[in-house]
This record gives C-alpha cells, sequence and structure tokens, in this order.
C-alpha cells in the first residue's frame, strides 16, 4: 500500500464515485464487477488506477455486461467474499434479475446506483426516479433491499462501508441509491480506515454457509432460490419478510432540521435534501416555520418518525427529482392524517430552492 | 461365487462414486444427464478435489445437479454461470471449478456470458451437454436443434427462414484465445463413456493448472423430448445429431 492511502483522518477532495472506489478497497471488499455507464464509470476507473490487487488482493473486473456483473457478485457472494457493483439507472434494470436471485438465495452484497433520468436510455443527468425500482423490488418475487441515500462525498464513503455491514448482518442485497450529482461533485471527505480483507478462516466463521469447497465434517453447501414445492417456498418467503419486519425495527436512519416547531415538513433525500436544507432557510426567513425531514434509509423507511410529526404539523411536501415517488410511502405513513404533496422535477433537471418553496407556498400554505 | 463373496469389498468391480449420493434422480430413463453426473463423481473422487471444488447449477434439467452430487454447489439464473464461475475461481483461483450447462442455458441465454468467460480464458471447465432441445420446459426448440428435427416450438420440424440453423457453439469457442481445450463426446457406448470421462477429467486439471477455459461437450439425448425409447434415441443420435456435431477434440493445448 502506497504511504498516501494510510494517513487516516485526512481530508481529500474528491468525487462521490471516486469516494465509493477508496471506501470499497479500505474495508476490505474483495471483488467489484462492473461495466462503463454513465454517470458512474468514475468508479471502476478509480479502482482500476488504484490497483487494489496489488495491495488488499481485491479483485476488480470489468464484465460484458451489467447481467454479467451482477451474476459475478453473485457467484463472489456465494463463496462468502465482500463483493459489489456499480451502474446507473438503465444498468441497474439489466440487473434486476440477479438481484431477486441474490435476495432469494440470502446472499449478501452491495450495489451502488448513480441514478441517472429515465424511462429507456433517458439521460445522463441526475434523477431520483428509481426509488420504486430500489425500495419496491425491481426484480420479480417478494423481496426488499436495504437502501441507503447518501446525501455528500463523505457519506458516499461511509454508506458503501455500511452497506456492506448491512448486507453481512441480514444475508440480503444492499443499496447505495445515489445520483449524478452525488457522483460526480467533489467535496472534502475523510476516508475510512482500512480493514483488512477477511482471511479464509474469518469466512468459515462469519458465513458457514458459504462455498468454499466441502470438507468432510459437513453437509455440501448450496446457494440456490430454487423451492419446487410450494410449502417451501413460502417458507423462505416467511423468513425473509421476518428478516425485513428486524430491519425495519433496527436499522431506520434519518436527519431532522428545524423540525421541533415546524408547521410544514419537507421530506427529500439525496441531493435534493441539500437544496431543501436552503428551501428551510429561505423560509424560515420569511417567517415560515418549515422544517426538514431526509431518510438516510429508504428501506427501510422513517415511517414512525413521519407519523409522529403528522401528528401536529400542517401538511408535508415531499421533494424529489421524479415524478412523485416517495411521496407515496410518506402518504402511507401520515394516513390521511394532513396533506401531503409533491413537487419534483424530471428528466435530469435539479429543482432551484426558490422553486421549491414556491411549491410550498401553492401547495400548503396558500391551500 | 456364493452372495458373501459377492458383496465382499474386494470383488466388487463396480461402485457408486463416494461423492455421489443415494438421492434417486428425477432425469428421465435414457438421459445422458446421469451418466456425465456420475463421471463428474468419479473424477472428483479420483482427483481427491470433493473439499476443492466448487460447481456451478445451470436452469435446465440439470437445475437440482447440487442434489445428486456431494459437493459444494452454486444455482445459477438462466445462462449466467460462466459469470458466476468466473468471480468463484478469481477469488478463490486454487479451487476446481466447473459449470454443468445444456443447450439453452450455455448456447441461448447464456451466450454473452459463456463467449467472455471463455474469451478471458477464465481458469474453469465448461461441461455443456447438447441434446437439441429444452428438457424441463416440455420439448421446445433450442438453439442446436436440428433442421427438420421435430419440437413443441417447431412442430412442423425445424426450418432455416423462420428459425435459422442450429448453433454450433463448440466450434465457435474453439477460436477464441483463451480457450485451451475443447472436445466433443458423447455417453452412448462403455467406450465413449470411457473417452468422456478421460475428457472431463483433463478440463477439470486444466482448471487446476490454470490453463484457461475448457469446453466438454457432450452429446446427449433426450428420451422424453425426442419422444423416442432410449435405445431409439442413441441410434438417432448418432445418425442425426453426430453428422452435425462430430466426435473428437476441436482444441487441445
Amino acid at each position: 500500500m502506497s504511504n498516501e492511502h494510510n494517513k487516516d483522518n485526512e481530508i481529500k477532495l474528491m468525487k462521490g464515485n471516486e469516494a465509493v472506489a477508496h471506501a470499497a478497497i479500505r474495508c476490505g471488499c474483495d471483488g467489484y464487477f462492473g461495466y462503463p455507464i454513465t454517470p458512474q464509470s468514475e468508479i471502476m476507473e478509480t479502482l482500476m488506477e488504484l490497483e487494489p490487487w496489488k495491495t488488499t488482493g481485491m479483485v476488480v473486473l470489468q464484465a460484458e455486461s451489467e447481467t454479467a456483473s451482477i451474476n459475478m457478485v453473485y457467484g463472489a457472494a456465494g463463496c462468502g467474499k465482500k463483493a459489489m457493483t456499480s451502474s446507473s439507472s438503465p444498468g441497474v434494470s439489466l440487473m434486476q434479475e440477479g438481484i431477486s436471485y441474490l435476495a432469494g438465495a440470502e446472499l449478501p452484497c452491495v450495489i451502488v446506483n448513480v441514478m441517472r433520468g429515465g424511462p429507456g436510455l433517458g439521460t445522463i443527468q441526475p434523477s431520483q426516479a428509481d426509488y420504486f425500482q430500489t425500495v419496491k423490488g425491481g426484480g420479480h418475487g417478494d423481496y426488499k433491499m436495504i437502501t441507503l441515500a447518501p446525501a455528500s462525498v463523505q457519506e458516499m464513503a461511509d454508506h458503501t462501508v455500511m452497506a456492506f455491514d448491512l448486507a453481512f448482518k441480514y444475508r440480503t442485497p444492499t443499496m447505495v441509491l445515489a445520483d449524478g450529482i452525488i457522483g460526480q461533485m467533489m467535496e472534502k471527505v475523510v476516508l475510512p480506515p482500512y480493514k483488512p480483507r477477511w482471511t479464509e478462516e474469518e469466512i468459515k466463521k462469519n458465513t458457514p454457509w458459504a462455498t468454499l469447497g466441502k470438507p468432510a465434517d459437513r453437509k455440501p453447501n448450496v446457494i440456490n432460490s430454487l423451492r419446487l414445492e410450494a410449502i417451501d417456498m413460502e417458507k423462505l418467503n416467511l423468513t425473509l419478510q421476518a428478516r425485513y419486519r428486524e430491519i425495519e425495527k433496527n436499522e431506520v436512519l434519518f436527519e431532522e432540521f428545524d423540525c421541533d416547531d415546524a408547521e410544514y415538513i419537507i421530506v427529500a433525500f439525496g441531493v435534493i435534501a441539500r437544496i431543501c436544507q436552503k428551501v428551510v432557510e429561505l423560509g424560515r426567513a420569511e417567517g415560515i416555520k418549515v422544517g426538514l425531514i431526509r431518510p438516510i434509509t429508504l428501506f427501510p423507511f422513517p415511517t414512525e418518525k413521519l407519523k409522529k410529526h403528522a401528528e401536529r404539523v400542517k401538511g408535508m411536501l415531499s421533494v424529489e427529482m421524479s415524478a412523485g415517488q416517495m411521496v407515496e410511502d410518506v402518504r402511507l405513513a401520515v394516513n390521511g392524517k394532513v396533506p401531503v404533496e409533491f413537487y419534483g422535477r424530471m428528466g435530469g433537471i435539479v429543482p432551484s430552492p426558490d422553486e421549491v418553496l414556491h411549491a410550498l407556498k401553492e401547495k400548503l400554505i396558500k391551500a | 461365487m456364493n452372495i458373501s463373496e459377492i458383496i465382499n469389498p474386494a470383488n466388487l468391480v463396480y461402485e457408486k462414486p463416494n461423492v455421489m449420493n443415494d438421492t434417486p434422480m428425477h432425469y428421465c430413463p435414457g438421459c445422458s444427464h446421469g451418466v456425465v453426473h456420475k463421471l463428474i463423481g468419479e473424477i472428483i473422487g479420483d482427483m481427491n478435489m470433493q473439499d476443492k471444488t466448487i460447481a456451478i447449477a445451470p436452469v435446465g434439467c440439470a437445475v437440482f445437479a447440487y442434489q445428486y452430487l456431494d459437493i459444494d454447489w452454486q444455482q445459477a439464473a438462466h445462462g449466467r454461470a460462466p459469470a458466476l464461475a468466473t468471480a468463484v475461481k478469481r477469488l478463490l483461483p486454487d479451487r476446481l471449478v466447473f459449470t454443468y450447462q445444456g443447450d439453452g442455458d450455455l448456447a441461448a441465454i447464456g451466450t454473452a456470458e459463456t463467449i467472455h468467460a471463455c474469451n478471458r480464458g477464465e481458469n474453469i471447465a465448461i461441461i455443456f451437454i447438447n441434446n437439441g432441445i429444452y428438457g424441463m420446459t416440455g420439448g421446445q426448440m433450442a438453439p442446436t436443434t436440428l433442421l427438420g428435427m421435430k419440437s413443441s416450438t417447431s412442430p412442423n420440424g425445424r426450418e432455416v427462414p423462420t428459425a435459422g440453423h442450429p448453433l454450433n457453439m463448440t466450434n465457435l469457442l474453439a477460436q477464441l484465445k483463451g480457450v485451451c481445450y475443447v472436445t466433443r463426446q458423447a455417453v452412448h457406448t462403455v467406450a465413449a463413456v470411457k473417452k468422456t470421462k478421460k475428457a472431463i477429467q483433463k478440463a477439470f486439471e486444466n482448471s487446476m493448472q490454470n490453463k484457461g477455459t475448457s469446453i466438454v461437450e457432450v452429446v446427449s439425448t433426450c428420451s422424453s423430448g425426442w419422444k423416442m425409447t432410449p435405445a431409439d434415441s442413441n441410434d438417432w443420435m448418432v445418425e442425426n445429431m453426430f453428422p452435425e456435431f462430430p466426435m473428437g477434440d476441436l482444441k487441445n493445448e
């Protein structure tokens, strides 16, 4: 390892995508498998530049497609290895089959989606329109994915590390759901400390289900999502659902700004939450008592927190770079207690603080 | 020879490989899968590799391969076995890693994964069962279905204008520089079974010696899909499949 990478706690300036690559190496990731797509190609480029196979032994492989990448992740994860991939919206659509298989086979892995505008080939500009795909399960079958929504370059690094911990804690694929701004913008970041990759003995201890070769003293390990008997398939589903309830109980993360006395609450995630912090500032300067809740985990969603706020606020506004996706979860949480309105821009357009403030006044305060 | 002499292990001339368990196979009578499974079990036992083998099962009739051989398995999405095997072997380079795939899995839906794993020269073995039909889903046309051959999706026989020619995937893979060994075998006679065993053993040894990708195509029968008796299937295979998919080594480096 070069000295440059050993100076912990040093503040660096880099892109969100680069931070993901550095964090992956530092947290003991065993394998990255990816396919180029804008606006996240710097993740694999940075890894290829850093050559971690020479230092930590991490494998970095450019696959022939996102379909191959996610299935390479499946193969690696099946061996108890810390495996990850990254892509942007169209590529993540291609991965949905693999993600469903990973969920069904109870395999931990990390997927980073640096969202861009869709549908179709869409645009390379930022978007949050993959919320449904991510949080509601874009692949087939009843599964959920833990979803972290970074709002800064620092969180791109931190969430990469956290995603691995959660993935292995619950044996589930975990997504870091960023967008083109977070991936591309440069900010200061303190990279996480180096953790060694797991040794084979540690893998055997931590993931006794891993396929490493069957020794004489155990039965074969089989990584599999197939259950031909309906009763067995339901049993697997019940196991998964019980795990999702545990995740909902234990892992909700969110951030609040000026919510204590707020009459109106904005709900926004990722980079839009940064913009909405400014909206809160502008609104308060005009005497509007507005606060902000930023869900950090999108699944599990901060339902209870929103429910509590709904007891006393006058209304909520969900602000997203989409046609309105998270707003449905806000409405479910609030359950009709107060009006929940939506404001968003699509196709890669980022709303300005002024237009959000205007929407807040038009949709909630004047109404 | 009385019964106690017959069952004396010293007098045994043939036994089930240790790597194989007693689970009754779901394969139809006359199907080639059972024989190939047994060969793989024998070879892993002979090579003493049970604790060092990770196998990748496909989607297709062999989806349940993991039920019959006592080794570690990963069951792949349809066609993706070579992608799984790539990652497994890269992360565990001292292991024996092989995929077991049918013609629909390897030559249709998994074409990209197969070609690119081979082109990268991944140090894996690919066992390719080619019976020219989708057995598991009930006998539909496969990329390797012969011209004129009837299936549930080519009820009047495969025709070039609508379905194109049979895809000879093994010939195609032999062109790739990352591939070190390509052979086409069958298991319809004792002699053929012996040759196939040697071929699979060589492919496994290549994987362990990190020589590149090895492909063993086993031209196989599907009595149920072909709607023939097992004996007739063997004859039909020799007469019709072998001219399109000739036996022998295509590459041996």
